[in-house]
């Protein structure tokens, strides 16, 4: 008995992927569609004795090959054709969502309507009649809500497709109609841009004939969504309110919440855990290089990206559960027209604020733009938001050359990563990506709380990269740079006679001119291509602390003999610009050629950052000397 | 003749046609705007542009380089 494929189609908002949670559970897995980036969703259920397999398309407002996404669900609508279809209907929003039901009817693929956020149409004064909806749609309709799962069941019992009327049946005597009309406008109409809007306009008559027949409209008081909606995006206390809000969320990550984790669990993977690996190993008479290797290198370097991950997920924790009240839709609203300066939408405000957590899903958050166009500039500046990874090691040259003033300092370089992409966008705008931009055109979902469960699926699905890349190119980076550190063609020896220092000594003359041409930034900046991390990783490996960042403070003072002597101040200041500005590391690189899909644009993007970190660290560099302060 | 971008927030408008080409057209109108249909301007983002509608009782935002598009008469 081979199993029955029930794929769920609906508009973006309306609760699709938490009924889709609801049906698989933990049964799910992400893939991608042949040829694209586009999730792909697919899990299991169990019903009585019978195996189904969901696939939860993408969010679409009409199968009309608009975007991608439309393109990928009218694909695999015609190609793969599943036993049935549930397309889930936001009842508050009805009209419009209907448009995306009528072409399934005409599709004729048997479909069950599951009619959602009924509660919020009821106090948007909506009384759907779902048995007159169903009669006059020609197909089986059912309610439910989701978020407090009210439903569910039954839609579960309707995942049959011998229970759905198929559409086109004469059961409906207005679809029935409308299927014909739009048969006589595609056989009289030669100029097929005319009849397509024929079609569409036909699609909308039948809607509306549909809903005088199902739908009443109670008088209903504002709602909150619309009180709030009145403030948030207020014309005075708009912007005010949306900087608050980035506020808060920046203060949470870094200083709140994010870092205080972030340091506690330092604490322990530094402490704790190496000094009971380092005892363990000492007491089994482990010999002296296995030691070295677990506890300086592996240790020290996947200890040191670890650290980073409370942060992060702190920030993604936030994003997420903004993005799913809906404020992130006028986060673009309110942005959009300092965006389009850059030539990009307001769109990409939240994959460029991603940026600041890890480039990795910035970079996969550029999905949701519109155009090729688009999504490509945003891509290529995404990376100059200045990453979580980078900062431990401002925190480190600050404090080491900034006492008293490392905010100052910190803050100066997140702002230089915005300027530089800001910059870079305009001249893409202006050269390459010359041309119109899409028009922008974005729904405003009613503001909603989210779901506990469908927050932290989305936190987690952003920063599970970071984790990924932890285990593996961080885990074998480190192994990698203790090797390099410690041994010659000779054996084993000291650092600065390691095939580490010779390999650093033959980048180093790049930096000459920037005040850092030494092979310890020679390494660093090498190491740094493969994670950024691994900057502040690799000088604490060379300069010989094995316990850095426990205290930017303290490490500063072990390595102030040490880094002081190849460093000045502009120096260490040239050397922070050149680490936010150059080359993506290579997880941010694989995910470039993975999303634009072209080796070409990722090793572009490789490139021309690394030159914008050069000229642009060369120029802080000498312009410093100029003004005299090279001291 | 007006269009959707001289209409001030509250004012409710009509449709009388569309003047928005290319696949953007399409667009516009699978999202429920076209001749005939009922508008009402809601506001104007902070910046100045773009601005929110409310049509087919969801809310909507564009530019004004495309409300300039759409030609309406006052209700």
């Amino acid at each position: 008995m081979s199993a029955l494929t029930v794929a769920l189609a609906g508009n973006p908002n309306t609760g699709k992927s938490t009924i889709f949670n609801f049906l698989t559970g933990a049964r799910q897995h992400i893939g991608n569609w042949p040829g694209v980036t586009v999730d792909k969703k697919m899990g299991q259920m169990t019903k009585g004795n019978k195996q189904i397999n969901i696939i939860d398309l993408p969010g679409t407002y009409s199968l009309s090959a608009y975007s991608l996404e439309e393109k990928i669900v009218k694909d695999f609508l015609l190609e793969e054709k599943p036993d049935m279809v549930v397309n889930v209907v936001d009842a508050s929003n009805i009209e419009r969502n209907l448009y995306l039901t009528v072409q399934l009817l005409e599709m004729g693929i048997p479909t069950v309507v599951n009619l959602n956020m009924m509660d919020e149409a009821g106090e948007k004064g909506y009384n759907i009649n779902l048995e007159a909806l169903g009669k006059n749609l020609g197909v089986k309709v059912i309610s439910s809500v989701a978020t407090s799962k009210n439903g569910l069941n039954q839609l579960v019992d309707s995942l049959d497709p011998s229970l759905t009327r198929l559409a086109g049946a004469a059961d409906s005597k207005l679809l029935a109609e409308h299927l014909k009309a739009i048969e006589n406008i595609k056989k009289s109409e030669n100029n097929s841009e005319i009849a397509d809007e024929k079609v569409i306009e036909a699609r909308y008559e039948f809607i509306n004939k549909v809903l005088e027949k199902s739908l009443v409209i109670n008088e209903a008081k504002e709602s909150w969504s619309d009180k709030l909606d009145n403030l948030l995006t207020n014309r005075v206390l708009g912007i005010p309110i949306f900087l608050s809000i980035m506020y808060v969320m920046f203060q949470a990550t870094f200083a709140w919440v994010g870092q205080p984790l972030s340091d506690i669990l330092d604490g322990f993977i530094g402490g704790t855990l190496t000094d009971w690996v380092s005892g363990g190993m000492e007491s089994l008479g482990t010999a002296g290089w296995l030691q070295s290797l677990v506890v300086d290198g592996i240790i020290g370097g996947v200890g040191g990206v670890l650290v980073f991950v409370p942060l992060i997920f702190t920030l993604f924790l936030l994003i997420s559960f903004l993005d799913g009240t809906g404020y992130m839709a006028r986060v673009a609203f309110i942005m959009d027209r300092a965006m389009r300066r850059i030539g990009l939408s307001g769109k990409a405000f939240l994959p460029m604020l991603i940026g600041f957590g890890c480039s990795v899903p910035a970079i996969m958050g550029a999905r949701a733009l519109d155009t090729e166009r688009d999504r490509r500039i945003a891509v290529l500046i995404a990376p100059f938001m200045s990453c979580g990874a980078r900062l431990p090691v401002y925190a480190l040259f600050a404090a080491l050359f900034f006492p008293g003033r490392e905010s100052a300092v910190v803050l100066s370089l997140y702002i230089l990563g915005i300027i530089i992409a800001i910059i870079m966008g305009l001249i893409f705008k202006s050269t390459y990506f010359k041309g119109d931009a899409e028009p922008f055109l974005m729904e405003l979902p009613p503001y909603r709380i989210p779901t506990l469960k469908t927050v932290l699926l989305q936190t987690w699905e952003k920063g599970k990269g970071f984790l990924v890349k932890a285990g593996t190119i961080i885990f074998s980076m480190s192994v990698l740079i203790w090797f390099l550190s410690s041994y010659n063609f000779s054996g084993p020896v000291d650092i600065a006679d390691s095939l580490l220092a010779t390999i650093g000594g033959v980048i180093a003359p790049l930096f000459t001119l920037h005040g850092f041409g030494t092979w310890q930034s020679g390494v660093a900046v090498l190491t740094g291509i493969l994670a950024k991390e691994a900057v502040v990783a690799t000088l604490g490996v060379i300069y010989g602390i094995s316990e850095l960042a426990e205290d930017a403070a303290q490490a500063a003072t072990q390595l102030q003999g040490s880094i002081g002597a190849t460093f000045t101040g502009l120096s260490a200041y040239a050397f922070m610009v050149f680490t936010l500005l150059y080359t993506p590391c290579m997880a941010a690189l694989g995910t470039i050629k993975k999303e634009l899909n072209s080796w070409k644009w990722a090793l572009f993007a490789a490139g021309y950052t690394f030159l914008v970190a050069w000229i642009v660290s060369l120029l802080i560099y000498r312009v410093g000397l100029l003004l005299g302060l090279g001291g | 003749m007006i269009t959707l971008k001289d209409a001030k927030p509250g004012q409710t408008v009509l449709v009388d046609s569309v003047k928005v080409t290319g696949q953007a057209r399409g667009r516009f109108m699978a999202m429920g705007i076209m001749k005939g249909t009922r508008l009402k301007v809601i506001k104007v983002a902070p910046l100045g542009d773009p601005i929110e509608v409310l049509v087919r009782s969801y809310n909507l935002s564009f530019r004004k380089a495309e409300a300039e598009q759409i030609i309406v008469s006052l209700v």
